[in-house]
């Protein structure tokens, strides 16, 4: 069976650039000595950045985590030798921006003293689980160049995925370090690629390779021949040079005719690609136990006089690894790392070499010289059969240009890959990457402000729904403790009324004694805080302080516990007062009798003297209170008026009852005759005070107007039902007299 | 059979009310900013037109001409338009709000719009049957629609584009409308109707 | 004289018709309600500030769509989100309203000083998406994240220990600008900002 697979499609667009890859290839790889420290950012893959997990000044062997992944999508880091760390910093990092991140210095020791580490011996005889846990352990992510973290795109459902992709095409110009890591260690590649098909367990395996690589061709064949794997599952599949071939979604096309769908990913059409550095990065995870802490990286370009692969330590500063190379500065006019089409330009020596860092150009002035002027685009359509993505680039320039983000979605700007064909191919110099890149970045900050401010309008209403629920909580508490203080009242009231044993009501007298003291305490302290304040006010009045307002609510709080406190006194005393008189009514044991409800009567007027004594105060003070109070004064006399009712029933049914016994002949209906009088009297006057009240509330224009209104209706209303009652009572009696 | 295709032909691409018989250029160059909202002034002047002329056709066969008042013709046809209008107005207003925010005044404008009146007119003058004023109007709002559309969908692109700054704005506008007009020139002697 | 009379009796009749048909479509699509409110209100940048003098991102919405108000009084958004409200409407968009304030030429977020923080819990009442952490006689201090960079917690807060302050760029908010070099086609138009 053969191992090439034969079958390859084409994709649309493409250019084929000076590919400029003999110049590094000529030697092999060389292996870069130790660097004076290490310089490792905490962010080297896509995802969240890892957790350092070492203090300052510790010593640190080789292969030990020095930062810890955070969650699925991100990945550990390493020490790539053994050493003390230097410093934990922000510092200059590989990135577009040339800003800062946080890194971790580690200074050699120069031991290069290992961890302890074992590797897993059969390790095709393991679960998939185990070897993804240790590829997990290991912090590899890709090394073509995203740095997607690799144990994210292997965790995909085996049974879903039918083919593996392994890139091996390396289209970019100048870059070779896959080039010579195949040629050099094909037998690792293979063994690796062993790994990741136990894991994903596809039913074929691809080797994506440009034609432009015959020597390493030559040595993956060798060394699938001599593999393990006898099934012939890996299989090579050569593809034309053409760049961008490498791009994943290009390679995929390219291999087997499929196209990933619109943000998608591979795995959505049953795919999964590797990089193949990160296959042979994986078999030394795997099968030595040692973590990701070097990579090939190619230093080339015209500037250098020996062009060269070097297994870099991750973390070597970039001016450490030039000098190697023989760059000549004086030569040099841009240094790029990545590729001429993708790179970027490094402003700064200084940043260290990272997991994704596959090549650095030193470039001369001729050999990629400063970009010519933008001129304007003439619609001459090359970008356009230049796109491998198949977007519209000259679209995509006009709507970038003028901000048109929602035309860039809708013309998929996000598909775009980034690979600079249409710069490449264009006549007028325009940098398109640049304008996509501009594009992509407006867009993704427009979604993630379109996604704050929806969180924003969330987080808006539920305030405003929680606020309306406070306030609705807080009159349901106000109305029941007013509930429970009618109550409470109404039960003290009934207390010493309903009384019927010495003993306890001398407890309940006694019992009063105590409180009342407490109770005058409390007046005089409240006193105090009163003149307190009224002095506070008055100075802040003389300075015209601002805080005027606020001393005079403290004043008028003050008053309102003074006022609290003076009723709990006199409550009180009445209480202790009542008691004594209960005692003297229970001699007779009648709860009703007269005696005591003229006490309760007496109480009642007390009360409601006091309420309107309150009334008139907090009338003179301007209070807001005084509503409320107003109110008070009117239960007051309403219960004033029942007690007198009631006692006058009592009295009269007192007198009856003593007269009862006495002359027979009285006929009842008299004494009852006299009580229906006084019940409309008493009604009489209740609706005389009502009319009172209700004609000060008018001239004063108060909003209790209504309600007063209401109440005198009642009072004339139950005074009519009054006079009725007495009339038909004084024609009873005239019958019973007749 | 042929003939009815004949006179879509000839209304929508030969004798185009907007490009050739410079009919409704109120909303031509007013609602051409934006293709959204050009479809949906076409829709809605496609609606118009063809109920306009169909009413139209009544009012004028089945009153005017018995009662023997044709020279009423114009003051009617207004009115059976302003009608529509307002109808098609609610109906928007219902199915659509945000179209008929969109459109905002030039709703209300397709009253005055003189391919409206143009059309009900001609059709009086050309002699049309019952099928064929339907016809004619319709193939006079769907030719309207295309050029509407096209015009946006270009001016949209002409928005985004360098063009010398004396030219920018309504003068390119025109410019492109002449060529536009110029394009559908060429389509006279298809059809000679 | 009949011919005259005939001719106005016809348009008069004609008239009654179309009135009743007016009539009928004014009942038959009555319109409730108002979904152009919730488009307007998804374009406005939900700061919530209330420097449109409404409570409020959405009832400004609900203003804008019943057309009693003008779409320039917005500055969290400023010229981005009234140029977007003039697309959605069809209206011509007009420069911000200064009377509502200016906008800022980046985004704000809100700082508490929190050694000078006395703990009056003022600014917690004051912000309108409960961005700020603190009990009473406690530190406060801001979700950075969560705040919308409104200025309302600045003037509640008795001794100024708010500061706004610019969003600064992280690596993962950085992103590239437009290339700078404006090409023209003619001669005539270099260097006239077009």
């Amino acid at each position: 069976m053969s191992l090439m697979h034969t079958q390859i499609f084409d994709f649309k667009g493409g250019v084929h650039p000076a590919e400029n890859k003999q110049q590094s290839t000529e030697l092999p790889i060389a292996c870069a000595p130790m660097p004076s420290k290490l310089v490792l950012p905490i962010a080297q893959h896509i995802g969240a950045p890892a957790e350092p997990t070492v203090t300052l000044g510790q010593q640190v062997l080789k292969g030990q985590v020095i930062a810890e992944a955070q969650g699925f999508v991100s990945a550990n880091l390493h020490a790539p030798t053994s050493g003390t760390v230097s410093a934990i910093e922000l510092r200059a990092i590989p990135h577009q921006s040339g800003m800062s991140d946080w890194c971790i210095e580690i200074t050699p020791d120069g031991q290069d003293q290992w961890i302890e580490h074992a590797g897993i011996v059969d390790f095709l005889d393991v679960e998939p689980s185990v070897l993804l846990e240790r590829i997990q352990q290991s912090g590899i992510s890709g090394l073509g160049g995203a740095g997607f973290p690799s144990h994210v795109k292997l965790a995909a459902d085996p049974a879903k995925i039918d083919t593996l992709i392994i890139n091996a095409a390396e289209c970019e110009p100048y870059i070779t370090a896959d080039d010579v890591l195949m040629r050099e260690r094909a037998a690792e590649i293979i063994q690796g690629i062993e790994i990741l098909l136990r894991i994903v367990n596809p039913k074929q395996c691809l080797i994506g390779i440009e034609d432009n690589k015959p020597e390493a061709i030559e040595a993956l064949t060798k060394a699938i021949q001599v593999s393990r794997d006898d099934t012939h599952l890996i299989k090579l599949a050569v593809v034309p040079t053409k760049y961008p071939s490498g791009g994943e979604k290009q390679l995929i096309n390219l291999l087997t005719g499929q196209e990933v769908p619109v943000g998608g990913i591979p795995a959505d059409i049953g795919i999964v690609c590797q990089n193949v550095g990160t296959a042979y990065a994986i078999y030394h995870a795997v099968a030595k136990g040692e973590p990701l802490i070097s990579r090939i990286t190619t230093v080339t370009g015209a500037a250098c006089a020996q062009p060269r692969n070097y297994e870099v330590l991750l973390g070597t500063p970039v001016s450490e690894l030039l000098p190697l190379a023989g760059v000549d500065h004086n030569q040099m006019n841009r240094l790029i790392m990545g590729g001429p089409m993708m790179g970027f330009t490094l402003n700064n020596e200084e940043v260290p070499v990272v997991k994704t860092t596959n090549c650095l150009i030193a470039a001369s002035r001729n050999e990629l010289p400063d970009p010519a002027a933008e001129q304007a685009c003439i619609r001459c359509g090359m970008c356009v059969e230049a796109c491998p993505a198949q977007l519209l680039p000259q679209q995509l320039y006009w709507y970038a240009k003028s901000d048109n983000l929602e035309q860039l979605e809708t013309h998929n700007l996000m598909d775009c890959i980034e690979c600079g064909a249409c710069a490449f191919v264009c006549p007028s110099n325009i940098p398109l990457v640049q304008y996509y890149r501009y594009g992509k970045g407006e867009l993704n900050q427009a979604r993630a402000d379109k996604q704050k401010s929806d969180r924003a309008k969330e987080r808006f209403e539920a305030r405003l729904a929680r606020q309306e629920r406070e306030a609705a909580e807080k009159e349901a508490k106000r109305k029941a403790r007013a509930e429970a203080a009618a109550k409470k009242q109404a039960e003290k009231k009934a207390a010493p009324a309903t009384a019927t044993g010495t003993s306890a009501d001398a407890a309940q007298a006694n019992a009063a004694q105590p409180d009342m003291a407490l109770l005058q305490k409390k007046l005089d302290a409240a006193k105090l805080a009163i003149e307190k304040s009224k002095e506070k006010l008055a100075a802040a009045e003389a300075e015209g302080s601002d805080k005027v307002e606020a001393f005079k609510l403290a004043v008028e709080k003050s008053t309102q516990k003074m006022k609290d406190a003076a009723k709990a006194i006199a409550e009180a005393k009445k209480a202790a007062k009542a008691a004594p008189a209960a005692n003297g009514a229970s001699d007779k044991g009648d709860p009703n009798s007269p005696e005591r409800l003229k006490n309760k009567l007496e109480l009642a007027e007390a009360r409601l003297k006091a309420a309107q004594d309150r009334l008139a105060e907090a009338e003179q003070q301007g209070s807001d209170k005084v509503d409320a109070l107003k109110t008070a004064v009117e239960k007051q006399q309403e219960r004033v008026s029942e007690a007198k009712a009631a006692y006058e029933q009592a009295s009269s049914s007192a007198s009856n009852s003593a007269s009862t016994p006495a002359s027979r002949v009285e006929p009842e209906p008299v004494s009852d005759l006299a009580a229906f009088e006084q019940k409309v009297l008493a009604a009489q006057t209740r609706v005389d005070k009502a009319q009172e009240r209700l004609a000060m509330a008018q001239e004063q224009n108060l909003d209790t107007v209504a309600a007063l209104q209401t109440g005198l209706e009642k009072q004339l209303a139950k005074l009519a039902e009054a006079k009725a009652a007495l009339e038909q009572a004084q024609a009873g009696a005239q019958e019973v007299k007749s | 059979m042929v003939d009815y295709l004949l006179i879509l032909v000839s209304t929508i691409l030969v004798n185009n009310f907007v490009l050739v018989q410079f009919l409704g250029l109120c909303p031509f160059m007013g609602v051409s900013n934006k293709l959204e909202t050009a479809i949906g002034m076409s829709a809605a002047t496609t609606f118009v037109l063809t109920l306009a002329s169909l009413s139209s056709y009544l009012v004028y066969e089945y009153l005017l001409v018995p009662l023997g008042i044709e020279y009423l013709k114009t003051i009617s046809f207004i009115m059976v338009i302003a009608v529509v209008v307002g109808f098609t107005e609610m109906a928007i207003r219902k199915t659509s709000p945000l179209l008929y925010r969109v459109l905002g005044i030039f709703l209300p404008l397709i009253t005055t719009n003189c391919a409206v009146l143009g059309v009900a007119l001609l059709n009086i003058k050309r002699e049309n049957s019952f099928m064929e004023s339907i016809l004619y109007g319709f193939g006079a709002a769907v030719g309207f629609s295309l050029v509407l559309v096209l015009f946006a969908a270009l001016r949209e692109r002409i928005a985004v584009a360098d063009v010398p700054k004396n030219f920018q704005g309504s003068a390119i506008a025109m410019v492109t409308a002449g060529l536009m007009s110029l394009a559908f020139m060429g389509f006279t002697g298809l059809v000679s109707i | 004289m009949t011919v005259v009379l005939i001719a106005i009796a016809a348009l008069v009749g004609l008239s009654l018709i179309f009135g009743a048909v007016l009539g009928f479509a004014a009942i038959r699509f009555k319109v409730e309600g108002n979904p152009v409110i919730d488009q307007i209100d998804a374009l406005l940048p939900q700061t919530q500030c209330g420097q449109c003098s409404y409570p409020g991102c959405r009832p400004y919405a609900e203003a804008i769509a019943e057309g009693e108000e003008k779409i320039n009084k917005c500055p969290p958004g400023g010229e981005a989100t009234i140029q977007a409200i003039a697309d959605l409407l069809g209206v011509e968009p007009e420069p911000l309203d200064a009377e509502h304030g200016e906008e800022k030429a980046s985004k704000m977020v809100a700082v508490i000083r929190e050694d000078e923080c006395i703990g009056c819990t003022k600014c917690i009442q004051a912000c309108p998406v409960d961005a700020i952490l603190g009990a009473a006689k406690q530190m406060h201090t801001v979700i950075a994240d969560e705040c919308t960079g409104c200025d309302l917690c600045l003037d509640p807060c008795p001794v100024d220990c708010i500061d706004m302050v610019p969003v600064a760029t992280t690596l993962q908010t950085w992103h590239w600008d437009l290339p700078q070099n404006n090409p023209s086609i003619i001669a005539t138009d270099r260097g006239q900002a077009a």
